[in-house]
């Protein structure tokens, strides 16, 4: 008796307590890799939340967590946002992907949103961009432009979304130029200011006279400024940082998907999909060309391919291609599907040295 | 491999490797006195920070390090408070400096991320710290200071019986080790790479830490140690570049693999390093007793 009792008077509570969380915002939680003044790759993500917050106003409530390492810590970090009410988490680097969803397990009432990776779960989604597709229009423009035909290119972690870079940028470049050499640093770090300039000095002093990179801050396109040296921004534009060098950047457009996703949360429409987006989807967008280092006819056809890539005419992994012991993995005419993009862990013929394992 | 390139591989080693002797050299000082601060990383980073900001409002270079310089003493004073006043434990306050110091660093530096500045050639930090490194092992084994530093560090009950000032001795030896560490701090984000990131330090700190321990609290060995580590650091990078057919992987360890072999095989000796290991490091001093 007395029990039903409690029920009794517990109930119009839990209907009270369920209306006020259902007029609250809905709580949406952001891990950051690096801090969001990167000027890089959690900048960008981070103008992504603004850009939801600013679409969805006070129907949300945003939280992010900076400078989380990708290992243990991560775990706690997100299992802190899953447990604090948070309904909707984006984890923004490629090696949270197996604490995703082992706090994803924990949380099956909370969605997760694992940026480039390819597990999966009920509640946790993924997606990532094409940035192949700006490593291509890259390559093409670096193929043009290098004096000493020798590109230097620093590189983070081996995963496939580096690897896919290095090749796109490699196909495109060596396409108008036969004669290129890429000389790859693997820095095993994506963010480190003081390494990556001496990644990009190093390469500098090897005769590359244009550096691309991989990794999270703007230091190797300042060693490239200083050196007198050409370099393209990573994840955003980086122009004010090494006006002389810059030449372009490929930068990761977060927002329309952030706000769609939180939509479909607050909508109940929200389900477990894999999202891969790029030109097309506004997702990858480039800087402006640098006018003052490029000739006009090579940015009207930087932004032709642009064109050639979102009406899908063009394709960077367009076949014949050859890994580096010449086997066809590519036949002619056909092009690269999402599945060999996704896995992707070989070099394509004509890069030297070996894909770290 | 011709003149030029090995003419750019000196001289990016030589840019590297500087925050690492200074600070290495900072931190010998605060252990020969008998004090471990693992405040390193801290320091640095609030070296870095405070030196950009004030690069930013004055442009002025000369109060660039200055100020950046003062605020390790700042920083280190409140350890040297802490752990010799209050006598706390030196290793869990020097952890705390150094969380405190990356959490107040990313505070002040908030507004100023991606500021550009104009920055100033590391060649001066560079000649500097060369002579850092002679004028600190002069003043250890040649003057009658460096001995009375030391003697603190081996017994300072019995530099206490002879009269000498030990907590005033410890106290300036940290502030040494922590305007040595900011100034560290202070060249990484002007000369080194021009930018203020939080962070930006990336565990240079603790290499710092771990060269004095394996240079075995001797200055021309810290300083052996830390060109060690910054040559093989770039000379991966190099051989990477040239396409050498070895693991990645292997590359980005050898740095701590190749300083760490020969800082063991020169310092083989157990009996010497019990001997240059400073007696007292970590134990807290009682007046009076």
């Amino acid at each position: 008796m007395k029990i039903i009792l409690n029920y009794i008077l517990i109930l119009p509570i839990a209907l009270i307590w369920s209306s006020i969380s259902l007029a609250d915002p809905l709580k949406v939680g952001y891990i950051y890799i690096g801090p969001p003044g990167d000027h890089g790759w959690t900048y960008e993500h981070d103008q992504g939340r603004k850009y939801s917050v600013n679409k969805l106003g006070d129907k949300i409530s945003t939280t992010y967590l900076e400078n989380i390492p990708e290992n243990a810590d991560a775990v706690r970090a997100i299992r802190k946002l899953a447990s604090s009410g948070h309904e909707l988490i984006f984890t923004t680097s490629f090696n949270y992907m197996d604490q995703t969803l082992e706090v994803a397990k924990e949380f099956p009432n909370v969605k997760f949103e694992h940026a480039t990776g390819y597990k999966r779960a009920d509640n946790v989604s993924t997606y990532s961009a094409r940035f192949y597709e700006g490593r291509a229009v890259i390559g093409h423009i670096a193929g043009h432009m290098t004096e000493t035909n020798t590109i230097g290119y620093i590189a983070s972690f081996p995963i496939p979304e580096v690897i896919r870079g290095i090749n796109a940028f490699y196909l495109a470049a060596s396409k108008v130029n036969p004669d290129i050499k890429i000389k790859i640093i693997w820095n095993f770090s994506w963010y480190d200011p003081g390494k990556e300039a001496d990644a990009a000095n190093t390469l500098i002093g090897q005769g590359a006279d244009i550096i691309v990179q991989h990794t999270d801050t703007y230091a190797p396109c300042q060693a490239a400024e200083k050196a007198g040296v050409m370099a393209f921004g990573q994840a955003s534009d980086q122009s004010a940082f090494c006006p002389n060098a810059h030449l372009t950047a490929i930068i990761d457009d977060w927002g329309p998907y952030y706000a769609e996703r939180t939509e479909a949360v607050l909508n109940g429409t929200w389900e477990s999909i894999d999202t891969w987006h790029g030109m097309k989807e506004g997702m990858v967008v480039m800087a402006p060309y640098n006018t003052k280092l490029m000739p006009s006819k090579l940015i009207q056809e930087a932004v032709n391919m642009e064109v050639a890539i979102k009406d899908g005419s063009l394709h960077p992994f367009t076949g014949p291609i050859k890994n580096q012991a010449g086997e066809i993995v590519v036949p002619a005419g056909a092009v690269a599907d999402d599945g060999m993009l996704a896995g992707m862990s070989f070099y394509v013929e004509g890069i030297d040295g070996d894909v770290p394992q | 491999m011709n003149f030029d390139l090995i003419i750019s591989i000196i001289n990016i080693v030589l840019i590297a490797t500087t925050p690492l002797v200074f600070a290495s050299m900072g931190e010998l000082i605060t252990e020969k006195s008998g004090v471990l601060n693992l405040g390193v990383e801290g320091m640095m980073l609030v070296g870095a920070v405070t030196a950009f900001v004030t690069l930013v409002i004055t442009e002025n270079y000369f109060l660039t390090f200055l100020i950046g310089t003062l605020s390790g003493v700042i920083m280190a004073s409140l350890f040297a408070f802490l752990v010799l006043i209050l006598m706390s434990n030196q290793v869990a306050t020097g952890l705390a400096l150094t969380i405190f110091g990356i959490g107040l660093s990313s505070m002040i530096g908030k507004k100023y991320i991606g500021t550009p500045i104009v920055g100033v050639s590391p060649y001066y930090f560079i000649v500097f710290s060369f002579i850092l490194v002679f004028l600190i092992s002069y003043f250890l084994y040649k003057t009658k200071s460096g001995l009375i530093l030391r003697a603190v560090g081996e017994s300072h009950t019995s530099a206490h019986a002879q009269g000498y000032n030990v907590i005033k001795i410890r106290f300036l030896s940290i502030i040494f080790g922590g305007a040595m560490c900011a100034l560290a701090g202070s060249y990484m984000s002007i000369a080194y790479a021009p930018m203020w990131q939080e962070n930006m330090v990336a565990g240079r700190g603790w290499i710092a830490l771990a060269l004095v321990v394996f240079a075995t609290w001797k200055p021309g060995r810290a300083l052996l140690g830390a060109y060690i580590f910054g040559s093989v650091s770039i000379l991966q990078m190099n051989l990477q570049g040239f396409g050498v057919r070895i693991p990645a992987q292997f590359f980005v360890m050898a740095p701590y693999l190749a300083t760490i072999i020969v800082l063991v095989i020169i310092s083989n000796d157990r009996l010497r390093i019990k001997l240059s290991a400073p007696a007292c490091l970590t134990l807290p001093f009682f007046k009076g007793r």
